[in-house]
């Protein structure tokens, strides 16, 4: 049976282009939850919360209202930060989210905040989105002007102050302690836990940073009850999510389906399956920082459940970016390009990352480039050691932040999957391989 | 170049927004490049008398994000994605082609950017952090020269819509 989409937070912009535009968010019915949310009792919308089974879309995982409910009763002020720093490599729905319907996202803060009895919010987002931080912008300024934020909302007497925080390039802000830091106006190195955020967060005080996509459902949550949010999807992953395709099939996009579905449905039903009539060679189901899957019917046939691919295959859905790739595709450059990628964004805090993720990358360039060396995967799994002992998934870690584990899954991966393609590709590579390497640049 | 007055005063309605001065380092540096092209020392000891810390603070933040601009960069600057949805689908070979078109070119900055999160639109980069998305080596040159014909008008060098503009 062919799969379609099932739209709740992808709807109304699929109704509308100008969704952007209070006026037509309204006439669609916009706002209406928010200002019903704002009179209702702030725990039941915590209790509705955890009841849907809601957990974070930022690639966590983490149940939201448990989130919530860490936050200690007495303490004030408490600030709610949304993420919307959005960089694993292949993840582009919060993007999507932000630029065509920003309201729903002002919605959700709004039923957030309440929720949670903040009267500060920030939005930390990624600074390359200018279009994005446009119609934001716009959208909160409209917002403002209707009196849906800022003193009194509606007329309820909650109070709640947005302000937009532009990020500057750095991936690593999207880690919620590294986030925090970045608005205090620090360089952004994740912090050691505990304290926890929830504890003692921005400017040390009770804060819950939250995914866009995650705030964006909450009150579709309290519009349809928590109960029925639930009915959808399966097991622990309850409701829709959006998972961005791309690579090498037909329709490359967003898609927010019902998690349950399988990889190959979302493939091949929704994304028009692989450009020229190709075949799946691996693709890796949860943006750069999961561990890949083959184009084997096990694993395109494995159902879409946070906790279940875990427990099958060691990889993860994280942020919902799939990418896909073709049978001419060199996994060797991918792993390249990929610790290329933690390389840059490593922050420097942690020795085993800092210095770990730049071997992996050097590696993985001659590797990639004709001048492999027989013992070259070994020596990268014993670095990828140092930095996630055992290798495992969920990995273990001896850096502060998963940033450094991630770079690893390449390389597990490659390994895994791909070893005697590597080991072919060495033995024969001074034949047929032009050699591309920098001389300067081999190690 | 110091912030002109009117820029003052936004910096100063910037710094009000937060609880704590020094949350206001990363706007304020968005708002000295859109002013200056780039983020000069200048403008750096000005944010952190505004914000009250030492000018080593402001340096030590900013030096740690992508899109600050210590030094002065191209009228024009193009951020070309590489990362592993445009690999395959022709980033690099974009990247290529414009680094070596505009290698002398002063109006011109090439850099090579992390994921842009618009792999839909692979392969992609930004202008002055405005997209443009499914394009050939060619198309991208043809795209980069409207802008400097002035056939586009360009965003400001951290990405904000020039004055009058919608």
């Amino acid at each position: 049976m062919t799969v379609t989409e099932t739209r709740i937070i992808t709807k109304r912009m699929n109704e509308s282009d100008d969704n952007h535009n209070i006026d037509t968010y309204i006439s669609l019915g916009g706002y209406e939850v928010a200002k019903r949310t704002i009179r209702m009792n702030p725990d039941d919308i915590v209790e509705s919360v955890k009841t849907s089974g809601l957990r974070g879309r930022g690639g966590g995982g983490f149940p939201t209202g448990m989130k919530w409910s860490f936050l200690p009763p007495d303490s004030f002020p408490r600030y709610l930060v949304i993420n919307a720093d959005e960089g694993e490599p292949s993840t582009f729905k919060d993007h999507m989210l932000i630029v065509r319907d920003p309201h729903q996202l002002i919605e959700g803060i709004i039923c957030s905040a309440f929720a949670i009895k903040s009267n500060k919010a920030f939005i930390y987002l990624r600074g390359e989105l200018a279009l994005a931080y446009d119609r934001l912008s716009a959208a909160l300024a409209q917002a403002k002007e209707k009196g849906l934020v800022g003193n009194d909302i509606d007329g309820s007497g909650f109070d709640l102050d947005i302000v937009i925080h532009r990020g500057a390039g750095a991936y690593i802000c999207g880690e919620e302690t590294a986030l925090i830091e970045s608005l205090e106006g620090e360089r952004g190195m994740p912090r050691l836990r505990p304290p926890f955020p929830a504890i003692a967060g921005l400017y040390a005080k009770p804060t819950v940073v939250n995914n866009v996509e995650t705030i964006s459902t909450v009150p579709h949550i309290i519009e349809m009850g928590g109960d029925a949010y639930a009915q959808l999807g399966v097991n622990k992953s309850t409701g829709t999510r959006i998972f961005s395709v791309s690579g090498h099939v037909n329709k490359p996009g967003n898609y927010e389906v019902e998690l349950g579905i399988t990889f190959r449905q979302l493939i091949d039903d929704l994304a028009g399956g692989i450009k020229n009539s190709g075949k799946v060679k691996f693709f890796i189901p949860g943006g750069g920082s999961s561990q890949w899957l083959i184009g084997s019917d096990e694993h395109l046939d494995c159902p879409l459940d946070m906790d279940e691919v875990g427990t099958r295959f060691g990889v993860m859905l994280g942020s919902g970016a799939i990418m896909v790739y073709d049978q001419t595709t060199d996994p060797i450059l991918v792993a390249w390009r990929l610790a290329k990628f933690y390389a840059h964004e490593s922050c420097g805090k942690c020795t085993p990352c800092r210095e770990g993720t730049g071997w992996l990358e050097k590696v993985l360039y001659r590797m990639s480039h004709g001048q492999g060396r027989e013992n070259d995967l070994d020596m990268l799994l014993d670095v990828g050691d140092n930095i996630s002992p055992g290798l495992n998934a969920p990995f273990s870690q001896t850096t502060i932040c998963p940033l450094g584990p991630s770079a690893v899954s390449c390389v597990v991966s490659l390994n895994k999957f791909f070893r005697e393609e590597v080991m072919n590709r060495i033995k024969t590579q001074n034949n047929s391989v032009e050699s591309k390497v920098d001389e300067e640049v081999v190690v | 170049m110091a912030f002109t007055q009117e820029n003052r005063e936004k910096a100063l309605a910037i710094i009000a927004q937060y609880p704590y001065t020094k949350s206001a380092i990363l706007p304020l540096a968005h708002l000295a490049q859109d002013q200056d092209g780039y983020l000069s020392e200048d403008a750096m000891r000005e944010i952190a008398e505004l914000v009250q810390v030492t000018p080593a603070e402001v340096n030590g933040t900013c030096s740690f994000y992508t899109m600050f601009k210590r030094e002065p960069v191209g009228k024009y600057l193009v951020s070309v994605c590489t990362n592993v949805t445009c690999l395959v689908v022709g980033g690099p070979e974009i990247h290529e082609t414009l680094s070596k078109k505009y290698a002398l070119d002063e109006e011109v900055t090439v850099e090579e950017v992390e994921c842009l999160a618009k792999c839909d639109g692979a392969p992609c980069f930004q202008v002055n952090y405005e997209f443009v998305e499914n394009v050939t080596p060619q198309e991208a040159i043809d795209v980069v020269e409207e802008y400097k014909s002035g056939a586009k008008q360009a965003r400001t060098i951290s990405g904000t819509l020039k004055v009058g503009e919608k």
